[in-house]
């Protein structure tokens, strides 16, 4: 197994991190500083703008130069064009976003969910074999997943399974990353004494998993769940595989055949990008902090 | 660990089985029941994760070795023909695979090391107290929630061949001829690897952010009272106290680099992405599975590229257990 031995730690419980500590905390940061962050925001930010500014285009602008930097009055048609693309009225795209949604959800939910089960074994229960188990959770984590698409392409040919959800959903419901993640938080956030109180009170492990664990663990399960999200809303590679864009697709293979088309035009290849990427870009404004603390939690770090 | 929840369930003090024999067999059945789930409740709670880990991860993993000594067509699937390590020899002698085993090195370094850089340097300015600071780590997040798809198709835009492409625009600018982005082999690398480093520098900085939050400010004042200045503070002070979170991110970066795929795929067009550029010249390893897979239908072959990037995997993560113990050691 390809032994990934992340930094030993201890996740911070997410309660407000005190300004202490740290390196430069004390300074502030100079004009410089300023400077250079405000490049690095708009050099990030950019791509993101211009695909908007490139959907609200037309062909023929496009194909000029200096290339358009500011937004033009195409945007609505070059939308309807790609929600109309290989069939009118969503039957491409609009298909996709709802594919990928139930997708995302059903794997967050799961994954969440087991990655808790599992984790709270792992950081407070005893049983014969954990600390094996532990060490083959954490060294499989960095197996790619790219080495299981063969054979469950076989699988799901065997199966019929091509065009349908599950075939996409099955194989990601849990992940070594998540069980790894919850035992982490939860082996420092849940007091034994609570477990040792319900116990006492003489609720069974479900009971205690349901009334004493899940509350404490929530904060965790949001910021593993909102990782897990980004990710399976992103997912490529099998879905690519084992979808297919003209039947039942997830948005991001039904932008692939769209950017991959022949007679279709780059300014309606942009919106496709835009709708794709716009659900996610809007919930990062949303929750822009939260998503941010998520992430700086979820980094397994030393 | 825990001791009641683990403790063997004796019997409370004045539950000796007295003249009342329902009682006493009631008790007994509910320290069984207890028993049995003090002993049995971790192993269900573990379960699902590891039989859909044996499922999806374990078997998969096998079955593409067993893949690999076959000959077997994706067209048929269900018959295969014993070769053995036939399709390793081909490989030998197949220079698609050796160039693409090429590219994923470079295009991984080409990402990697200036990402990595970036963002440890990133990470060191968010970490000065800043206004807009929330801002910051938002906007630098941002192409994290942007899908492969999104950004390769974004980028490919960017990156075109013309004088209508953002980027050959902006070399127009600074008096620079236009590039042939996609044609030539370390400008389209240096593309593919764009897009990587976009998605992903914001990312890693918050990384090291986290990291660099919870280094002790006691050693920055020790380190300021020996009268160091501030780049000395991240040189001698930040930067060793990072290590292992560093090797963490070398590592995944290494492994992110070896399934690298939907960025040339995408990044190539309908026409040339599936190839890697008409000259193969940024295709990756995992493109090339994909391709021998899904576009030349040799499935066992591709079976022996994805053999292969496992077993680089399994060269990574042992080079990283070293390393680790290495600084462990020296720690």
């Amino acid at each position: 197994m390809t032994a990934l031995t992340p930094p030993a730690a201890v996740p911070r419980r997410p309660s407000r991190r005190p300004v202490t500590g740290g390196a430069g905390r004390q300074h502030h940061g100079g004009p410089v500083t300023y400077l250079i962050l405000i490049v690095v925001a708009l050099a990030s930010l950019f791509p993101l703008y211009f695909s908007v500014v490139a959907a609200s285009t037309s062909q023929s602008r496009i194909a000029q130069s200096p290339p358009p930097l500011v937004p033009g009055a195409n945007l609505l048609a070059n939308l309807r064009a790609v929600w109309d693309y290989n069939g009118p009225g969503g039957h491409t795209l609009g298909l996709a976003m709802v594919n990928s949604v139930i997708v995302a959800a059903a794997v967050t939910v799961s994954t969440v969910l087991f990655s808790t089960f599992a984790g709270f074994a792992f950081a407070k229960l005893r049983f014969t074999g954990r600390n094996a188990l532990m060490v083959f959770v954490v060294a499989t984590i960095a197996v790619p997943p790219q080495l299981s698409v063969l054979p469950l392409f076989r699988i799901i040919a065997g199966l019929h399974w091509t065009d349908q959800l599950q075939s996409v959903i099955l194989p990601s419901l849990v992940t070594a990353f998540g069980v790894f993640f919850m035992r982490q938080y939860l082996s420092s956030a849940l007091p034994t004494e609570l477990l040792e109180a319900a116990r006492m009170d003489g609720a069974n492990s479900w009971r205690t998993v349901w009334h004493v664990v899940f509350p404490v663990a929530r904060p965790a399960m949001a910021v593993l769940g909102m990782l897990t999200f980004v990710q399976a809303w992103n997912d490529f590679l099998w879905p690519l595989i084992a979808l297919t864009p003209s039947g039942n697709p997830t948005l991001q293979v039904a932008l692939a055949s769209i950017g991959g088309g022949y007679d279709i035009n780059e300014s309606v290849i942009m919106a496709g990008a835009v709708v794709t990427t716009v659900p996610l870009l809007i919930a990062f404004a949303v929750f822009g902090k939260q998503i941010v603390g998520g992430v700086m939690q979820g980094a397994v770090k030393g | 660990m825990t001791a009641s929840t683990t403790a063997s369930p004796t019997r409370p003090p004045g539950a000796a089985p007295g003249p009342d024999g329902a009682e006493a067999r009631r008790r007994a059945r509910r320290g069984r029941l207890y028993r049995l789930d003090v002993k049995g409740s971790p192993y269900l709670f573990i379960l699902p994760f590891f039989l859909l880990f044996a499922a999806f991860g374990i078997f998969p993993l096998l079955y593409t070795g067993w893949m690999s000594l076959h000959s077997v067509s994706t067209l048929t699937p269900d018959q295969s023909t014993w070769t053995g390590l036939g399709n390793y020899t081909m490989l030998g002698h197949d220079p698609v695979f050796w160039k693409s085993l090429r590219n994923t090195v470079t295009i991984g370094l080409l990402s990697s090391v200036p990402q990595l850089a970036i963002a440890l340097g990133l990470a060191h300015l968010l970490n000065y107290r800043l206004r807009g600071r929330l801002f910051f780590r938002v906007a630098l997040l941002a192409p994290y929630a942007t899908s492969v798809a999104a950004a390769a198709l974004i980028f490919q835009f960017i990156f075109q061949q013309n004088n209508a492409g953002f980027a050959n625009w902006v070399l127009h600018l600074v008096g620079v001829h236009p590039v042939g982005w996609e044609a030539g082999t370390w400008s389209s690398q240096l593309a593919v690897a764009t897009i990587v480093m976009w998605r992903w520098t914001g990312y890693n900085t918050l990384i090291y952010l986290a990291a660099m939050q919870a280094v002790p400010g006691e050693l920055y004042e020790a380190a300021a009272l020996d009268g160091t200045n501030r780049w000395q503070q991240f040189r001698y002070v930040t930067v060793p106290a990072l290590r292992p979170t560093i090797v963490f991110t070398v590592v995944v970066s290494a492994i992110g680099s070896l399934q690298l795929f939907g960025e040339p795929y995408l990044f190539g067009g309908s026409g040339q992405g599936i190839n890697g550029g008409p000259d193969n010249q940024y295709s990756t390893l995992a493109l090339y599975v994909y391709r021998l897979a899904f576009n030349s239908e040799h499935l066992g072959r591709a079976a022996a590229v994805a053999w292969v990037i496992f077993l680089i995997a399994v060269v990574v993560g042992a080079v990283n257990a070293v390393v680790v113990r290495r600084l462990r050691k020296s720690a």
